[in-house]
C-alpha cells in the first residue's frame, strides 16, 4: 500500500535533486531552469498529497496557484535568458562572471 | 461578508491592480513614457497610500486577507517610496534616453506584490504577493537590456530569487500538511503547545526562503551582483520598499502563525541576524564600488532588522518597524544622490570617484556624509535611533541569548564604521579628479530632503513614527 509518507519521500528528492542541479551545475542556465520546476513541481507532489491525506481541497487549490506562477516565473525567466544571450552571444553558467568579490 | 465589503478592505490593491492595467495600455498606445503619465501612476501610488490609511480595518476573503495597523504602517511607507522610485528612475533613464513606460507599471505591480504580501493572513496569499512582487523586480534589474551587466544582474536574481520561491514553497506544503491549513489563525492553534517536527521543518524552510529576499546571510550572495549591475535607481527602490515588505512576511509568519513557537525560531533568527551583520561588516571592507558597499551595508542593517524581529513580541516588532523606515529614508536618500553624480556623463560609482567632492558639489557631499553617518550609528542621526531601538528591545527581553547577540551586533558596527568613514575621507580629504556634471534636480532634491530628514527632522518624525509603529506592532498576533 502507498501510504503519505512514500509521496511526501518522492518529494523530498525531487527537491533534493532540483536544488543540487542549482548548485553543482556548472555547464548550462537552461538546465538551471529546469532545476527550479523540478522543485516547484516536488512542492505540487507535497501539496496534493497532503490535500488527498486531510481529505481538505486548499492543498489542491494551492498546487492550482503554484502551477500557473511557475508558468509565468519561467516565461519572465526566458526573457531575461533571451536579453543575456543577445549581449553575450552564450549563456554558460561559467560566463556570468562579470561581477565578483 | 459581502463580496463588497471584502473588496473595500482591498480597496489599495484594487486602486493600484486596476491603474496597472489601465497606464499599461495607455503606454501601448502612446508608445513612449510622457510627463502625464508618471504623474498618473505616481497619484495611483499616491491614491492607494491614501485608501490604505483612511480604509476600514479587518479581515477579507476568509481571513486570506488582513487589513490592520501594521499593514497600513508598511503600506503607506512601501507606496510612498514606489513613488521615489518611479520619479527618480523616470528622470535617469530619460537622461540616458532609455526612457520607457513599462518602468512605472512594473513599480506598481511590485507595489502591488507588496501591498499583498503585508496583508497576507494565508500562506497561499503571501506566496502570489511574494511571486507578483519578485517578477516585478527580475525584470527591473534587468531593465537595461542593452547594458551586459544588467542583464547578468537580472539574471542572478532571477535563478536564486526561483530559488528562495521554492524553498519558501516547500516549506509552506509541509506546514500546510502538518498543520492541516494555510490560513495563518489555524496555523497559530495548531502549533500552540505542540512542536511538531514536521512543522518545525516546514518553518525553518520557510524561513530560509524569507531570509533569501531579504538577503540576510548566509542566503545573501546574490545581493552585491545585482547591486552592482541593476541600474542606479532601480538599486535605491530594491534596498527600501522590497526590504520593509519582506521584513513584513517575517513578521507575518512568524508574529501571525508561529507566536507560540518563539523558542524554536529565536535561534534560527539571532544567527541570521549576527551571520548577516559579521558578513555585511567585514566583507564590506574590501570594497570599493560604492553600490556594492552599500549591498553589504544593506546586508548588516537587514541584520540589526532582523535582532528586532528575534526579540519578538510588540517590543521587537516595534523596534524593527521603525529601524526600517528610517533604514528606508537613508538609503533612498544615498542612492538618490549616487544616481545624481556623474563625471564627464559617466557614473561615479566607486569610492576613489567621490575624492574631493566637498569641493566640487558640497550640497551633496553633505548630504552623503550625513547617510554615512546615519549608516554608521553615529549620534543624533536617523541611523543612531534606529539601532537604539534594536538594542534596547533585544537587551530588554532578559534573554541572555538576545543580549550576547545585542553586543556581538553591536561590536559588528564598530568593525562596519571603517567603510563608511573611509568614504567620510575621501569626499572630504582627497584631492579631487576633476570637475562634476551638473546634478539631475529630482535626485538632488530627494537626497537633499531625505538627508536632512537624517538630521534634524529625524527627531521630529520619531514623535509620530513611534506611536505609529507601536499601533502597528500591537497588531500582530491578533489574526
Amino acid at each position: 500500500m502507498i501510504g503519505l509518507s512514500h509521496y511526501l519521500i518522492v518529494a523530498a528528492i525531487l527537491f533534493t535533486i532540483g536544488v543540487f542541479g542549482i548548485f553543482v551545475n556548472r555547464k548550462n542556465i537552461i538546465v538551471i531552469l529546469m532545476s527550479i520546476e523540478l522543485i516547484l513541481l516536488a512542492v505540487n507532489i507535497n501539496l496534493v498529497a497532503f490535500s488527498a491525506y486531510l481529505h481538505d481541497v486548499v492543498g489542491q487549490i494551492f498546487a492550482m496557484f503554484v502551477l500557473t506562477v511557475a508558468a509565468a516565473e519561467a516565461a519572465v525567466g526566458l526573457a531575461i535568458l533571451v536579453t543575456f544571450f543577445r549581449n553575450r552571444g552564450d549563456i554558460a553558467v561559467d560566463d556570468a562572471s562579470m561581477m565578483k568579490g | 461578508m459581502t463580496f463588497s465589503a471584502n473588496l473595500s478592505l482591498v480597496l489599495p490593491e484594487v486602486i493600484l491592480a486596476g491603474s496597472a492595467l489601465a497606464l499599461l495600455v495607455w503606454g501601448a498606445f502612446q508608445g513612449k513614457a510622457s510627463p502625464a503619465f508618471t504623474l498618473a501612476s505616481v497619484l495611483a501610488l499616491l491614491a492607494a497610500a491614501f485608501a490604505a490609511v483612511v480604509g476600514p480595518h479587518g479581515h477579507a476573503f476568509n481571513g486570506a486577507y488582513s487589513a490592520d495597523a501594521a499593514s497600513t504602517y508598511a503600506k503607506v511607507a512601501i507606496f510612498i517610496s514606489s513613488a521615489v522610485g518611479i520619479v527618480l528612475g523616470d528622470r535617469w533613464l530619460a537622461q540616458r534616453g532609455d526612457q520607457k513606460f513599462e518602468y512605472a507599471v512594473l513599480i506598481i505591480l511590485a507595489a502591488l506584490g507588496m501591498g499583498v504580501t503585508v496583508s497576507a493572513g494565508d500562506l497561499i496569499s503571501l506566496y502570489i504577493g511574494v511571486e507578483l512582487q519578485s517578477l516585478a523586480l527580475y525584470v527591473l534589474a534587468a531593465f537595461r537590456r542593452d547594458d551586459a551587466k544588467a542583464s547578468e544582474a537580472g539574471l542572478k536574481y532571477f535563478v536564486l530569487g526561483a530559488l528562495s520561491s521554492g524553498l519558501l514553497l516547500y516549506g509552506s506544503s509541509l506546514i500546510y500538511g502538518f498543520a492541516g491549513s494555510t490560513r495563518f489563525t489555524d496555523i497559530a492553534a495548531a502549533a500552540h503547545g505542540t512542536h511538531g517536527v514536521g512543522l518545525l521543518f516546514g518553518l525553518i524552510f520557510l524561513i530560509c526562503g524569507l531570509a533569501f529576499k531579504v538577503s540576510a546571510a548566509p542566503f545573501h550572495m546574490w545581493t552585491p551582483d545585482v547591486y552592482e549591475g541593476a541600474p542606479t535607481p532601480v538599486v535605491g527602490f530594491f534596498a527600501a520598499a522590497p526590504k520593509l515588505a519582506a521584513m513584513m512576511m517575517f513578521a507575518r509568519v512568524l508574529g501571525d502563525a508561529f507566536p507560540d513557537s518563539v523558542g524554536q525560531w529565536r535561534q534560527v533568527l539571532v544567527i541570521a541576524a549576527l551571520i548577516s551583520v559579521f558578513v555585511g561588516a567585514f566583507a564590506g571592507l574590501a570594497q570599493t564600488n560604492l553600490k556594492r558597499l552599500w549591498a553589504y551595508s544593506s546586508i548588516a542593517n537587514v541584520g540589526y532588522a532582523l535582532l528586532g524581529v528575534a526579540t519578538g513580541g510588540e517590543t521587537g516588532l516595534h523596534a524593527m518597524l521603525v529601524f526600517m523606515i528610517l533604514y528606508m529614508v537613508d538609503v533612498t536618500g544615498f542612492f538618490a544622490c549616487l544616481q545624481a553624480l556623474s563625471r564627464d556623463g559617466k557614473p561615479m560609482e566607486t569610492v576613489e570617484d567621490m575624492a574631493g567632492l566637498i569641493k566640487e558639489r558640497p550640497g551633496i557631499a553633505l548630504a552623503m556624509t550625513a547617510f554615512s553617518l546615519s549608516a554608521l550609528g553615529l549620534p543624533p542621526f536617523s541611523g543612531f535611533w534606529s539601532k537604539f531601538y534594536v538594542f534596547k528591545a533585544a537587551l530588554g527581553t532578559g534573554d541572555v541569548l538576545m543580549q550576547t547577540a545585542a553586543v556581538l551586533g553591536l561590536v559588528g558596527s564598530v568593525v562596519g564604521a571603517f567603510y563608511y568613514l573611509r568614504l567620510i575621507k575621501s569626499m572630504w580629504f582627497d584631492a579631487s579628479k576633476g570637475s562634476v556634471d551638473a546634478p539631475a534636480p529630482a535626485a538632488r532634491a530627494v537626497g537633499f530632503a531625505a538627508a536632512l530628514f537624517a538630521f534634524p527632522v529625524v527627531l521630529f518624525a520619531l514623535v509620530w513614527l513611534d506611536p505609529a509603529a507601536k499601533a502597528a506592532a500591537a497588531a500582530f498576533g491578533h489574526a
